[in-house]
Parts: structure tokens; C-alpha cells; sequence
């Protein structure tokens, strides 16, 4: 339907006629119609509504994010250290990730450099760590390394394959781990290796020691602690 | 409107008379349907789309139905499916429609899509049809990941954990991005809900939307088909074209009993075979969700595959994931890509058919890749394909114009034998 301009032009209907034929019939006003000022209305009532669609949407965007519920369950986890034996590694969870824990033997931390040249970040400057386990062992006490177990390529859990020269490893296979899903390999600071479809190292979560034998995950002594 | 003015339309009187002066019945099935043409010279090919729209109204159907049944919730979920599958009267069987229907829906509408790409349907007038069904293919991937989220097993869980933080790899906003698409600090009960929600109604309402917009262009453009010539240039002193019969009966009576053919093998899968041997369910799936226990080798439901295996061909986490996405935009752009004066492979050269072998070789042995674990020959023979697959759309502008392409006859070839 087309709309008689009229009707947009404020003028007067008549209310002695009640066939409308002011409405249909009436004579082209001689009044020029503003398009620029039409066309600014038109823009500024459609900015304004954006606006405000905008506004509305961020409750729904917000929903969301993790819940006040969720975030007190992310709290900091605690472990005895002194319960794991020399080689082995205990698998705890914070905010849903797998932490792994390894009690490194002394030999296990002095094979660490002897392969550098074979990784993709031996110094870990690529990779997500806090300042205090930026280092060449990745660590605060060389004797315990501290990692996220979730692959840092799509999240899954790679095995620990901590003897050397595995058949399916290569014969050159130094220790660490590896993950079944795409075939990352990873050193036993959690570093890389080339080759490996994940880019950087194992993340290393803010932790601290508390004692000598507690691990506290999440906590640490900078003030970013468990942001 | 003025349908009910038409001369052409039965005069109503009594209920139909009433109805069609509030309700346009009588001239939307003349429009659409009864005086709507499609070419005369459809072939196998052409049952994949009325079967796709079968397919979807079954997923409808019996996901409504598991719906009263499913339990949403980490705590919950995997155990109403085994109630489901061992304490609903027929819960199995409603549960084996749905998911072998998914399988289906992605078998009908890769040929579906197959067909537009032999005979050219996607090229102008018929680029935004393409786009429409562009966009539920998208949505169709959604739906099917999600879907495969919400039984909660471990092959749930951890596909789920991969696909979600491919969206990490995204510089700067990625982690932020993938903490807000799971509702926590990992794959938990907010991801699992929200996915449900999605599922079972955004998602579906998208869809309808789609593809009632594709059969709006579909029926504005008109069917291409195998001759890729336009049948409305050859029209009768009638003003009907030629080479054109009714929609209804004829390509009506032809769906139908195309539904049954695909219904004999569908029913036969459900019964006899619903896991399809671990490539319709998986078999970790048959265990429930563990955040600590990764499967020993995690691939997806055999239809995201050929991508998954572009994802792990490329030896770099974010240039992976890159090359995964533009895997499926090369799609979407089809239209622009291919420059031949021809639409169907019938009047293409050997450069064109040569190219399009190539990329089913390629698609397909994709495919068979994604659901194998990595090997270093695999690997290798990914990247192959991979290579291949690419080629195929970037070097498209410039073979389908060298590529020698033969008359295009005047009427379509029909076979009355």
C-alpha cells in the first residue's frame, strides 16, 4: 500500500468528514517535505535503538560467564607432597583441569637440558607460566614439577611415559609425556616437543609451597595469586 | 493479495469457501506446488533434498519425545539414557532414530550438496540458495555437536573439551571467549545446560527459519538441473515451460517413494546396526563423563572428519585451527570461486571433472583419516589431501575458465526409455 504523503504532513482532517475523503482525496500540500531532516530522525531513532538493543543484550551475553557458584568451586586445592615417592606423579583437580604433580628423582632433573635443541620453547618465553617457574626446569623446587596435565594443543589428558626409550617414542625418547589424542609430546618440565601439533609448553598453574610438604594450587605469594 | 479472485482457482463454497477467503490455501498450492514447474529431467541425484526435509521432521519428532525423557544435568544426564534405552517402552528405538537420523541427515545432505556441486546449481541466479543452505549446514554442525554433548559419556566429554577450545586458539580474546562458551573453568553441568538449551530450541528454530528461506529462493529461482540450462527460456504458447512438469503429482509421487527406499535402509541401520560399528555412536561414549580419564583416542562423529583431519595435518595449534575453518568457508563461496560459462559437468572439460574427482578422492579420504589415530604416514597423507582439498577452491577462478567446455544444448536431454 502506497501512504499519501498527507497524512505525514499534519494536516488538518476534517471531522465533519466522515467518508475520509480528506484522507485519500485531498489536494498535494504545498508544504516541501525536510528529507534531511527526516533523514536524521530516521538515523538517530535507529542509533538509539541499537543502543539499547546493545544494553539488553548484555544481561543475556553475561549469563554466560561462569556462576558466583562456579567461581567459589575454582577456590585453591592443597596436597601432601611428601606422600608421592621419587618418579611417580599424583593427578589432583582445580577449576576443572587436571594438575599433575611429579616427584622428579634427581636424574630425571639433570636429563632436562640434554635435549633443548628437540623442543619448540626450551625456554618457555612462548609459554603460560607464573615469573617464579619461568626457568629452565619450569619449577619453584626442582624436585616437584607443577603442571597443568590438559594439553595445551585441544585440552586432553596426555600419559605419562616417564621411562626412556619407548618403542612407541623413539629410541632417543628422553621421558615426559604424551597425549594419545593428536600425538603432542612433552619433556618432564612439560616443555614441547618439536613435531608435536600443540605449540607451546604444559601451563603451569600459580601455586606455593606452605610448608615443606604442602602444595597449595591456585595460591601463590604474588598478588595475582589466584586471579 | 487477491489469490481468491484467480479464475484458474476452484470455486469454494461451505468451508473451503470460507476458509480461503480468510486463508490463501487454494492459491499457495496452485503457486507453489500444482502450477509450480520443476524441470522434467531430474535425476537420482535430485531425492536428496525432499529427503533432507523428511529427516529433519524426524529429528524433530523424536528428539520432542526424548525430550520427556532426558534428564539434563552432569549428575543426571548419562543415566536417563540408559533409562531411556533399557526402561521407556521404546525408548531404544527413539533414541536409535534420533541418533542414526543424525547420521543420516549429514549422509543425505552431503549428497544434497554434491549434487549442486556437479550440475553447478550454486551458480547465479541460484548463489543466495546456495548461502541459505550454506548457513543450515553450519547450523546442522552445531546442533549435531551439541547433540552428541548432551548423553554425557566420556567421548561427550572430551569432544566437547576439543571443539570448545579451538575457539582458544582465537589471539588475544580465545581463552576469555572459550571461559564464557563453557559457563566455568572446564567442560562442566553450565556447558552441558546451555548446550541442551541450544539443542533442542535455538538451534531448531534457526533451522526452520533456514530452510524455509531456502525453499522461498528455491521456488523464486526455480530448480536448476542435470543439464544446468534454464527451462523458463523455453516456454509454451501455455507460458509454461517445456521442459517443466508440475511439481505436484509428479515430483511429489517421485519423494515419496524416494522416502521409502531411504526408509528400507535407515530402518535397517536402526534395527540391526544402530552403532554402525563405533561410526554412528561411538564406544566411549558408552561410559560415563571423566574429566581425568582422556579416551584412548578421541575422534569425532565420522561427518566433521574430513575437517578434523585438516586440523591435525597442520603441525601448528592456531594455523590448525585456521585451516579447519576456511575448510568449511571454502564452501560458502563457492558461487564466486567457479567462473565456467557452464553449470553442468555434462558440458564441462576434463579440467573441471578432473578437479572435482580430485576433491571427493580428497573429501573422502579426509574423512576415513579423522577416524583413524595419528600415524606418521597418516599424517603425511593428511597434509596430501589436505593440499588437494585447497587447491581445489583457491586455483577454481583460474581452471574453470581454461578448462574447454562443450555446447550447451537448447532443450534438456530427457530420456523417455
Amino acid at each position: 500500500m502506497v501512504y499519501d504523503a498527507a497524512v505525514f504532513r499534519h494536516e488538518p482532517i476534517s471531522m465533519s468528514d466522515p467518508s475520509g475523503a480528506a484522507l485519500h482525496g485531498s489536494p498535494p500540500s504545498t508544504e516541501a517535505v525536510d528529507t534531511s531532516r527526516r533523514g536524521f530522525l530516521v538515523q538517530a531513532t535507529g542509533a538509539a535503538g541499537a543502543l539499547g538493543a546493545a544494553f539488553a543484550a548484555v544481561p543475556f551475553l553475561a549469563s554466560w560467564s561462569p556462576s558466583e557458584r562456579a567461581r567459589a568451586m575454582g577456590a585453591p586445592v592443597e596436597l601432601d607432597v611428601s606422600k608421592i615417592e621419587p618418579g611417580q606423579m599424583v593427578t589432583l583437580t582445580w577449576r576443572k583441569q587436571a594438575i599433575y604433580v611429579v616427584h622428579r628423582t634427581p636424574e630425571m632433573v639433570s636429563g632436562l637440558p640434554g635435549h633443548d635443541g628437540q623442543l619448540k620453547d626450551p625456554a618457555s618465553k612462548a609459554s603460560e607460566q607464573p615469573a617464579y617457574a619461568t626457568n629452565a626446569k619450569r619449577t619453584v623446587r626442582d624436585d616437584f614439577l607443577v603442571v597443568v596435565g590438559n594439553c595445551t594443543h585441544l585440552g586432553c589428558l596426555p600419559k605419562a611415559r616417564f621411562e626412556q626409550a619407548q618403542p612407541e617414542l623413539g629410541a632417543d625418547w628422553p621421558g615426559g609425556f604424551f597425549c594419545p589424542c593428536h600425538g603432542s609430546r612433552f619433556d618432564l618440565a612439560g616443555r614441547v616437543f618439536q613435531g608435536s601439533p600443540a605449540s607451546v609448553n604444559l601451563r603451569i598453574p600459580p601455586y606455593s609451597f606452605s610448608s615443606d610438604s604442602l602444595l597449595v594450587i591456585g595460591k601463590d605469594d604474588t598478588a595475582q595469586g589466584a586471579a | 493479495m487477491g489469490g481468491h479472485s484467480d479464475a484458474s482457482l476452484p470455486v469454494r463454497t461451505g468451508f473451503l469457501g470460507w476458509l480461503n477467503k480468510r486463508l490463501p490455501v487454494d492459491s499457495f498450492v496452485k503457486n507453489q506446488l500444482t502450477d509450480y514447474y520443476a524441470p522434467k529431467n531430474f535425476n537420482i541425484w535430485y531425492f536428496f533434498g525432499s529427503l533432507a526435509l523428511f529427516v529433519l521432521v524426524m529429528q524433530l519428532v523424536s528428539g520432542i519425545f526424548l525430550t520427556m525423557h532426558y534428564k539434563v544435568g552432569e549428575a543426571t544426564a548419562f543415566d536417563s539414557v540408559e533409562y531411556i534405552m533399557r526402561e521407556v517402552p521404546y525408548g531404544w528405538l527413539l533414541r536409535y532414530l534420533h541418533s542414526t537420523g543424525a547420521s543420516a541427515f549429514f549422509i543425505v545432505v552431503y549428497l544434497h550438496m554434491f549434487r549442486a556441486m556437479l550440475y553447478g546449481s550454486y551458480k547465479a541466479p541460484r548463489e543466495l540458495l546456495w548461502l541459505f543452505g550454506m548457513v543450515i549446514y553450519l547450523a546442522l554442525m552445531a546442533e549435531a555437536f551439541m547433540g552428541y554433548v548432551l548423553p554425557w559419556g566420556n567421548m561427550s566429554f572430551w569432544g566437547a573439551q576439543v571443539i570448545v577450545n579451538l575457539f582458544g586458539t582465537i589471539p588475544v580474546i580465545g581463552p576469555g571467549l572459550v571461559e564464557w562458551i563453557r559457563g566455568d573453568y572446564g567442560i562442566a553441568d553450565a556447558t552441558l545446560n546451555r548446550f541442551f538449551s541450544l539443542h533442542v530450541v535455538a538451534v531448531p528454530l534457526i533451522l526452520l527459519l533456514m530452510v524455509m528461506l531456502h525453499l522461498v529462493a528455491l521456488h523464486e529461482t526455480g530448480s536448476n538441473n542435470p543439464d544446468g540450462i534454464e527451462i523458463n527460456d523455453n516456454k509454451g504458447k501455455d507460458g509454461k515451460p517445456l521442459d517443466g512438469i508440475p511439481f505436484h503429482p509428479y515430483y511429489t509421487v517421485k519423494d515419496i517413494f524416494g522416502v521409502g527406499v531411504f526408509l528400507t535402509a535407515f530402518c535397517f541401520v536402526v534395527f540391526f546396526m544402530p552403532t554402525f560399528g563405533g561410526i554412528f555412536l561411538e564406544k566411549p561414549n558408552f561410559e560415563m563423563a571423566n574429566a581425568m580419564s582422556t579416551p584412548e583416542h578421541i575422534a569425532p562423529v565420522w561427518y566433521f572428519t574430513p575437517f578434523y583431519a585438516i586440523l591435525r595435518a597442520v603441525p601448528d595449534q592456531q594455523l590448525g585451527a585456521l585451516a579447519m575453518a576456511l575448510s568449511i568457508l571454502c564452501l560458502v563461496v563457492l558461487p564466486w570461486l567457479d567462473r565456467s560459462p557452464v553449470r553442468s559437468t555434462r558440458y564441462r572439460g576434463w579440467i573441471w571433472k578432473l578437479a572435482l574427482t580430485l576433491f571427493v578422492v580428497s573429501f573422502v579420504s579426509l574423512g576415513y583419516l579423522g577416524l583413524e589415530p595419528p600415524s606418521p604416514l597418516y599424517t603425511l597423507l593428511a597434509r596430501i589431501f589436505s593440499v588437494i582439498y585447497f587447491s581445489f577452491f583457491v586455483f577454481m577462478p583460474l581452471y574453470t575458465k581454461l578448462d574447454p567446455v562443450k555446447p550447451l544444448p537448447a532443450r534438456v536431454s530427457y530420456d523417455h526409455g
